[in-house]
């Protein structure tokens, strides 16, 4: 496909329009931009989005719907014996044309019909494209000429840019919106036939999550059971976990960097503490299965207690090592934004440096630093690879740190790892439990930039 | 309160009948190698407002803000010479620049009350100094305190609401109320009205006049008529050093220096 030499002819084109636009409006203006609506290169541009748009919604239009095309009309083509082919073979002979008028073999010899159909397909492919260079290079010619014979001394360029910019930002985070929106339906369609096999209430509240279905009836220990309470109840603890190390440790160091560490150490440690921001998960993932689950498990045993091996603990600890740079990074912002003019009232009040920061900057920042932990709440609720290399796979409903649980996160990656079919509800279950998950951090999220948003209206 | 004895008096000025608060005495202060304020020898009396004037940069915030030892937070500054309170030097190495500062309070220049309730910004100096035993003695003083800042009729029903929801003038008063509550002997204020309007500034005057009553004020203003309006002494300072200081009547019908009277007719500033 040669479409790379027309987009560059028509790149080409469009910036050949800008001069030609700047030059017009300069020869009407007489040579002085004085006597112009606009600055000159506002024509250009002027031109050039007359030239381009068109030319290229063309091409991108072409883009999206030409292989439909082209396959419907092939379709139309074919012999009455082989439109009455069922779905499944008429889309393999579809296919075996494309690959025959691609050149390759598709190891067997074709049919008459295939030959005729593939004949037929390179020739309209080939009419097609030659038909869209004429088209869209006659539309920016055209394109070019109407922008250049609009423009007078009076247009008003300036604004039409500007007007066009705006459209084309406003379609940019469309597009963003718009993917969103997609992956949530996505998600919910999935759930919705799974919720189809699986009651909402018994998922939701289920205290047995047990999702190998049966494929014979006589088969052992398949019992196929649907409650997603343990795995609920194993990312809270583990999250619980993770946030008791990491909002202590975090807010202090805040508090250090904030108030006490001159800036030579401060400048030290602040890039130091966002490393571990840095650090892939999976790396944390070899670290909590490696180093600390082992060593919690015989300092255990040392002290007479049993610790599974792939405990919540030591899945929570290392995540709240993980998080520690969010909540410690974010609270110091907001504890440096807290204006000076606080402190130095409570210093001339005769308050010491500790009763201030207790008593007027932590309360000052307070809604700050809630935002950040809701952050990094949502953050450790969906982190995925600590836990599944760290925490174990069994679904134990229980509240001691000792043992092996499961998270959601975990079961929706063994629950689509490997080879599945897209039918059964133990596959279904993953996109259940991803609305779960998608729902819970989005509202964590949005409490979390409301309690922000809330704070700046204070001080700005 | 005979404190007047054992001010070190080197050289005594025209108002000694009056007994001195607060003393400087050859006070330099120092930013790291910059000579900020230059040998200032000034005594502020009791019951008195002492009003420091001159142009941007003249080093009269850095004195005000010696008296509470202010100064002591900022990187690289130093003071040398005697200040003392009551004839107690404020820079003695034993003496707590916490207790300094709840014997002399301080008013800035933008108000800035604490995100907290009217009432918890005012009891906050009392809480910290433990002035208060029972709820009721600390109500009472957060009362008392509101009533002598002129700001009680105007928050009594909504002293649970933020103090940041209060008009600048009001804030500005309610610093001053929570000045007050701990009962400092002198009372710093540095531009208390630059970011107030004419009404809220006059309030604020109003009440300045009022406080003279209990406390002994100093005050760094840009206004010249704020200057002679509210004070009873002035003292002029440029580039540092102390020019002229003396009766504010005095120094506003005929000043002594040229500078002064350069400055007091807006000929520079």
């Amino acid at each position: 496909m040669q479409l790379l030499p027309l987009v560059i002819a028509l790149l080409v084109l469009t910036s050949i329009g800008y001069y030609l636009g700047r030059g017009r409006a300069l020869t009407m203006a007489g040579g002085s931009s004085r006597n112009l609506h606009s600055l000159p290169g506002y024509y250009g541009f002027y031109v050039a989005l007359w030239c381009g748009i068109p030319a290229f919604l063309v091409l991108a239009a072409w883009l999206a719907f030409e292989p439909t095309l082209v396959r419907a009309l092939v379709m139309n083509s074919l012999p009455p014996s082989a439109q009455a082919l069922p779905e499944g073979e008429l889309r393999l002979l579809m296919n075996e044309v494309r690959q025959f008028a691609g050149g390759r073999s598709y190891g067997r010899e074709p049919s008459e019909i295939v030959i005729a159909a593939a004949e037929y397909y390179t020739s309209l492919k080939t009419t097609g494209f030659a038909a869209l260079i004429v088209f869209s290079l006659s539309l920016a010619v055209a394109g070019l000429a109407w922008g250049r014979k609009r423009i007078h001394q009076q247009l008003r360029a300036r604004v039409s840019v500007e007007r066009a910019v705006k459209v084309f930002l406003i379609i940019s985070s469309t597009i963003a919106v718009f993917t969103t929106i997609g992956i949530v339906m996505s998600l919910l369609f999935e759930s919705i036939r799974f919720f189809q096999a699986v009651p909402p209430m018994e998922f939701l509240f289920g205290l047995n999550w047990s999702p190998q279905t049966a494929i014979r009836a006589d088969q052992v220990g398949s019992s196929g059971a649907f409650g997603a309470v343990p795995l609920f109840a194993g990312t809270l603890l583990i999250s619980l976990i993770a946030m008791t190390v990491a909002v202590p440790v975090g807010l202090f160091s805040a508090i250090y960097m904030a108030e006490y560490a001159p800036s030579r150490v401060r400048a030290v440690v602040k890039p130091l503490l966002e490393v571990l921001a840095g650090i892939p998960t999976v790396v944390y993932g070899f670290f909590a299965a490696l180093t600390v689950a082992p060593f919690l498990r015989d300092s255990g045993s040392v002290l007479g207690l049993s610790v599974a091996s792939e405990s919540a603990l030591a899945a929570g600890l290392v995540m709240g090592i993980m998080i520690i740079p969010f909540i410690s990074s974010l609270s110091d912002d907001v504890i440096t934004s807290v204006p000076h003019s606080l402190r130095q009232g409570s210093y001339g009040l005769g308050a010491t440096k500790s009763e201030t920061i207790r008593q007027v900057v932590i309360p000052a920042a307070l809604p700050g630093i809630v935002g950040g932990v809701l952050l990094a709440a949502s953050r450790a609720i969906g982190e995925t690879m600590i836990v599944v290399m760290a925490a174990g796979l069994a679904a134990n409903l229980t509240a001691n740190p000792f043992e092996a649980v499961t998270t959601v996160t975990v079961q929706i990656v063994t629950l689509l790892v490997g080879d599945q079919e897209f039918d059964s509800p133990k596959t279904l279950a993953a996109f259940a439990l991803g609305l779960v998950l998608f729902c819970v951090t989005l509202v964590l999220n949005v409490v979390a930039l409301h309690v922000v948003r809330k704070y700046r209206e204070k001080y700005d | 309160m005979n404190s007047f004895a054992n001010t070190p008096h080197s050289k005594p000025l025209e108002t000694d009948r009056r007994m001195v608060k607060v003393s400087a005495r050859d006070v330099c202060v120092r930013y790291g190698d910059k000579l900020a304020l230059k040998h200032v020898d000034l005594d502020m009396e009791c019951n008195q407002v002492t009003a420091l004037i001159g142009p941007s940069g003249c080093g009269k915030s850095t004195f005000l803000r010696c008296i509470n030892r202010m100064n002591d937070l900022i990187e690289g500054a130093s003071v040398s010479g005697s200040l003392m309170l009551d004839g107690q030097d404020i820079y003695d190495r034993e003496l707590d620049p916490v207790l300094l500062r709840a014997r002399v309070g301080m008013v800035f220049q933008k108000p800035n009350p604490f995100p907290k309730s009217i009432y918890e910004n005012v009891a906050y100096g009392p809480r910290i100094h433990g002035m208060a035993n029972t709820r009721d003695e600390l109500d009472e003083i957060v009362m008392t305190s509101l009533e002598k800042a002129g700001l009680l009729a105007e928050v009594k029903d909504r002293l649970e609401e933020s103090g940041t929801g209060l008009s600048g003038g009001q804030q500005q008063r309610l610093c001053i109320a929570r000045a007050i509550a701990v009962s400092p002997e002198v009372i710093l204020m540095d531009e208390p009205c630059s970011a107030l309007d004419p009404i809220a500034t006059a309030k604020v005057e109003e009440l300045i006049d009022e406080l003279r009553q209990n406390f002994t004020i100093v005050i760094v203003t840009h206004s010249m008529q704020q200057a002679a309006r509210v004070s009873q002494k002035t003292a002029f300072f440029h580039l540092g050093e102390l020019i002229e200081v003396g009766e504010t009547e005095e120094m506003f019908t005929t000043p002594r220096h040229s500078l002064t009277q350069g400055y007091i007719t807006g000929r520079f500033g």
